[in-house]
């Protein structure tokens, strides 16, 4: 295996690079209409304000929305927050101090109810089936009277299953619930038409889909209206929902980002499904593999996969030459096991050795062939290596084996 | 993370991988750890007439840190005596590897190892 070469990158859903034309197109707004779009009083000014507006109908577009439901912010951590504490207090008054969201949201979901939990809301995650899907069953009975809020991702970021977001949205929409999606994994990968989805609040992200970072969007319905309390105090920019001076060059990023990925994600979600089948099919051919999160409600730039026998932290060593994600987040002290595939019901030691492989816009299939090749050499090597591995192949069945704890 | 050289040296070029038959009288078979704590060490030594290690063989489930260590632990017993095995520390095999102090414990898995290993070949020989 070659080294001394950049790996290659197979970890699109951890970022993505700016695509070419998204940069090209970025330039011009930090050196020559530096312009600030709040400036009514000049042509920089006006320049910059045509900029924003029309990157806020791109985005609107890829979504399904109105221009005026988008709200521009940092990213989708932020969107998240303003969406989550920002319904909440608003709502709380008039509804109650409920909320229902789940357990493998990402953090920018599960701390900002965390964080609410200590205001003194009360707050269910619900567990998802093995398969890593919630079931409106499970959704209904988490309701009460005092439900204010639920929040449920389009698409989770570990293992790429995609939500029945219209089903819980209907739900809500019967109960009275405020609704936010976590959509920053969505899109350019699943067809979203707000003009549809019973959906009231939904963050967006533009580094997951070929732009910049640093910014993102908070859709807030219109009609109905919703409504938000600020979580940024300042100039009244966005309508007062965001205070803070637009940063022309990142939102014209991200509006392009969103064109490219409108006109182009069918040609390209149709090669990229292509690919993970092949990378799916090739990594099969190991023995003792097991894919984790369902494989038809699920973005095909999403792989997870459980290599058992071997451990998590040497099968990172043994895999350098390409960059992905391991379930296992590498504390100072210790490997913690992802809590999505703890949630779906996986093993300590099959979360630990999984790896996360998400496909994208510039991988080729020499790439696929390539970590295929890669994987089977060094997960035989590290079997080879693994007296557990000699004890599945001698019949011993391990949950069985007495270990002594230490 | 950042590996030592020697650590790096160890889980590329593991020594004496492998499986005695845990059956035979002159073979102690040691196997410590669990799978659910991340590392399980496999250790066997082969002891001749003289009580001397002629050789070790070495099985790890676990990081890069665990490899390396009982990798290196079976190069340090083959000829040794059963006794000089024995005083074998937790502490001189970190300091060769440079274990930084979160992987302290790998060390002190491969020293269980060791002592798993002479226990069972005792009680095997019966004494």
């Amino acid at each position: 295996m070659t080294t001394g070469r950049k790996p290659i990158y197979l970890d699109y859903s951890a970022t993505t690079p700016v695509d070419p034309r998204v940069a090209a197109k970025m330039i011009p707004y930090l050196t020559e209409d530096f312009g600030n779009p709040a400036s009514r009083s000049h042509a920089y000014g006006w320049v910059a304000e045509e900029a924003v507006e029309n990157a806020r109908s791109e985005v609107a577009k890829l979504v399904g929305a109105d221009p005026r439901e988008i709200v521009w912010t940092s990213g989708a951590t932020e969107s998240n927050n303003l969406a989550i504490k920002g319904a909440a207090h608003f709502y709380a008054p008039s509804k109650g101090k409920h909320i229902i969201t789940v357990a493998t949201e990402h953090k920018a979901v599960i701390d900002p109810v965390r964080e609410l939990e200590r205001e003194g809301f009360e707050a269910t995650f619900l567990e998802p089936d093995a398969n890593g899907l919630v079931s409106l069953e499970k959704f209904k009975a988490a309701i009460r009277p005092d439900t204010v809020l639920a929040s449920v991702m389009f698409v989770n970021n570990e293992i790429g299953v995609i939500q029945d977001i219209e089903g819980i949205g209907n739900i809500c929409r019967e109960n009275n619930i405020i609704f936010h999606v976590d959509a920053a994994q969505a899109t350019g990968k699943v067809k979203i038409d707000l003009e549809k989805l019973p959906v009231d609040l939904m963050s967006f992200s533009a580094h997951k889909t070929y732009g910049p970072k640093g910014i993102g969007a908070l859709f807030v319905r219109r009609k109905p209206r919703v409504r938000i309390e600020a979580q940024m105090h300042g100039g009244g920019h966005e309508r007062g929902m965001r205070s803070g001076t637009l940063p022309t060059h990142q939102i014209v990023g991200m509006g392009e980002a969103f064109r490219i990925a409108r006109e182009e994600m069918d040609t390209e979600n149709e090669r990229i499904r292509m690919l993970r089948d092949r990378l799916l099919k090739g990594l099969s051919e190991i023995e003792e593999t097991y894919v984790n999160g369902d494989l038809v409600h699920r973005v095909p730039h999403n792989l997870n996969m459980s290599f058992n026998y071997v451990e998590g932290e040497s099968l990172m060593m043994a895999v350098k030459d390409i960059a992905v994600s391991s379930g296992s987040a590498c504390t100072s002290a210790s490997l913690e096991p992802s809590y999505v595939l703890r949630a779906l019901g996986r093993s300590d030691e099959l979360a630990h050795s999984s790896i996360r492989f998400s496909i994208g816009r510039y991988t080729t299939e020499e790439d696929v062939d390539y970590t295929i090749r890669l994987m089977k050499e060094k997960i035989a090597k590290l079997r080879e290596l693994s007296p557990l591995w000699e004890m599945y192949k001698d019949g011993v069945d391990i949950s069985k084996v007495q270990w002594a704890a230490h | 993370m950042a590996y030592s050289d020697k650590v790096l040296d160890h889980y590329e070029n593991p020594r004496n991988v492998g499986t005695l038959d845990k059956n035979d009288p002159t073979v102690g078979t040691g196997m410590v750890g669990a799978p659910a704590c991340g590392d399980v060490m496999k250790l066997q030594i082969k002891v001749n007439d003289a009580g001397i290690i002629e050789d070790a063989k070495f099985k790890t489930y676990g990081c890069g840190s665990a490899i390396a260590s009982s990798s290196l632990v079976t190069e340090w017993l083959k000829g040794r005596t059963i006794d000089e095995a024995y005083a074998i520390k937790n502490s001189d095999i970190a300091e060769e590897l440079a274990l930084p102090p979160v992987k302290i414990h790998c060390s002190v898995l491969a020293e269980d190892a060791i002592k798993a290993a002479v226990a069972d070949l005792k009680a095997k020989q019966g004494k």
